[in-house]
């Protein structure tokens, strides 16, 4: 580093970037891994269920199993689009 | 028994050959008959690395097949008695290795006496590499502080829980994270991932770091392990890492910026 760096703008701290990104990513892997094989199948045949209805992206589905005391649970979560489409009668 | 020790990490690259290299040179001077392996069927590089290029005659695979006993292909290293080579198949077909094959032939290792066989897996998570971690009691999982070397560890780790024997078996291989490459000037300014973070990450125990250093890429080119070179930083932390992985606590070094000077801070350098 020279002088003429200290008047540089600081640049993003991208590290921090890589390791939000890392810890996101990894935590969805090792719950696909660690599930049982159908879990992606199930995923998908959800995902193109509620497609027929609603546009949603891959990455609003999010399907894992929950660990009970002796007992397991499917967690499914979707997040739909901000604004559904209506098509029944607005109350006037 | 021997100790099997399986060198991965998923993503080519990140050092595997130059640690396994280093490692088994480290085990071998410091007075343990050590066998190091490459899995690398067709792919062969860790004979270049140790220098013995010239001298193979038979490979891994001749020996799988019968065409070679395991004396034959064993290739004697010139520093010391204790350490051999078993170079892989350069032309071969990679379905001859089997895994009754590596079995074997790892049998015939620790019935030869060897302390440690160091096996030095191929990138991927193919039969090479699946292989080469099967039998292990130990892997050391070398990771570069980058993003998709993080995440290809994470990968083979969940590898090594469940579809080696020891897994089979309901045990678990005993996980050591190496970090090589490290910057520590990278990881102050921001650009790189920092060992904890690593750590936090992957949550292994963490078992050297090795930073980033020309004379590996000097050792390479000579055909000569780095962790010959007493003089590099490189070298100097892979013996740190040989003696950790024997049991002895040693402090981490050089994972922090070194000092520079005045004239340096200036005008940069």
């Amino acid at each position: 580093m020279g002088i003429f760096d200290y008047f540089r703008t600081p640049k993003p701290n991208t590290a921090q970037v890589a390791k939000e990104r890392l810890q996101i990513l990894i935590a969805h892997e090792r719950v696909d891994r660690s599930g049982p094989d159908f879990l992606p199948k199930l995923r998908n045949d959800i995902m193109e269920v509620i497609r027929k209805y609603v546009q949603i992206d891959e990455k609003d589905v999010n399907v894992q199993i929950g660990k009970m005391d002796d007992y397991d649970v499917l967690e499914l979560n979707v997040t739909l689009p901000e604004r559904i489409p209506h098509s029944g009668r607005t109350p006037s | 028994m021997s100790r099997i020790v399986v060198v991965t990490s998923g993503k080519g690259g990140v050092g595997k050959t130059t640690t396994s290299a280093a490692f088994a040179t480290g085990l071998a001077l410091k007075g343990y008959k050590t066998a190091v392996i490459d899995f690398d069927v067709g792919l062969r590089n860790l004979d270049l690395i140790m220098g013995c290029e010239r001298r193979v005659v038979y490979d891994f695979i001749n020996v799988i097949s019968g065409e070679a006993n395991i004396k034959q292909a064993l290739i004697k290293d010139k520093r010391s008695d204790n350490l051999f080579i078993l170079p892989a198949s350069q032309t071969r077909d990679k379905d001859a290795l089997t895994q009754e094959g590596v079995e074997q032939v790892l049998k015939d290792l620790t019935d030869d006496g060897f302390d440690f066989i160091i096996c030095d897996s191929p990138a991927g998570i193919e039969r090479g590499a699946a292989l080469a971690m099967h039998f292990a009691d130990d892997a050391v999982i070398v990771t570069n502080p980058e993003v998709s070397s993080v995440r290809d560890s994470d990968r083979i780790l969940g590898l090594l829980q469940s579809r080696t024997r020891k897994a089979e078996r309901g045990e678990s291989i005993r996980e050591h994270l190496l970090i090589t490459r490290y910057s520590p000037a990278r990881v102050a300014s921001g650009d790189m991932l920092a060992m904890e973070d690593i750590l936090e990450i992957l949550a292994v125990p963490l078992i050297g770091v090795i930073p980033e250093s020309g004379s590996v890429l000097q050792a390479s080119n000579s055909g000569v392990p780095v962790i010959i070179d007493k003089e590099s930083t490189a070298g100097q932390a892979y013996d740190d890492f040989v003696r950790r992985f024997l049991g002895e606590t040693v402090p981490h070094r050089f994972l922090e910026v070194e000092k520079k000077g005045l004239f340096k801070r200036l005008f940069g350098g």
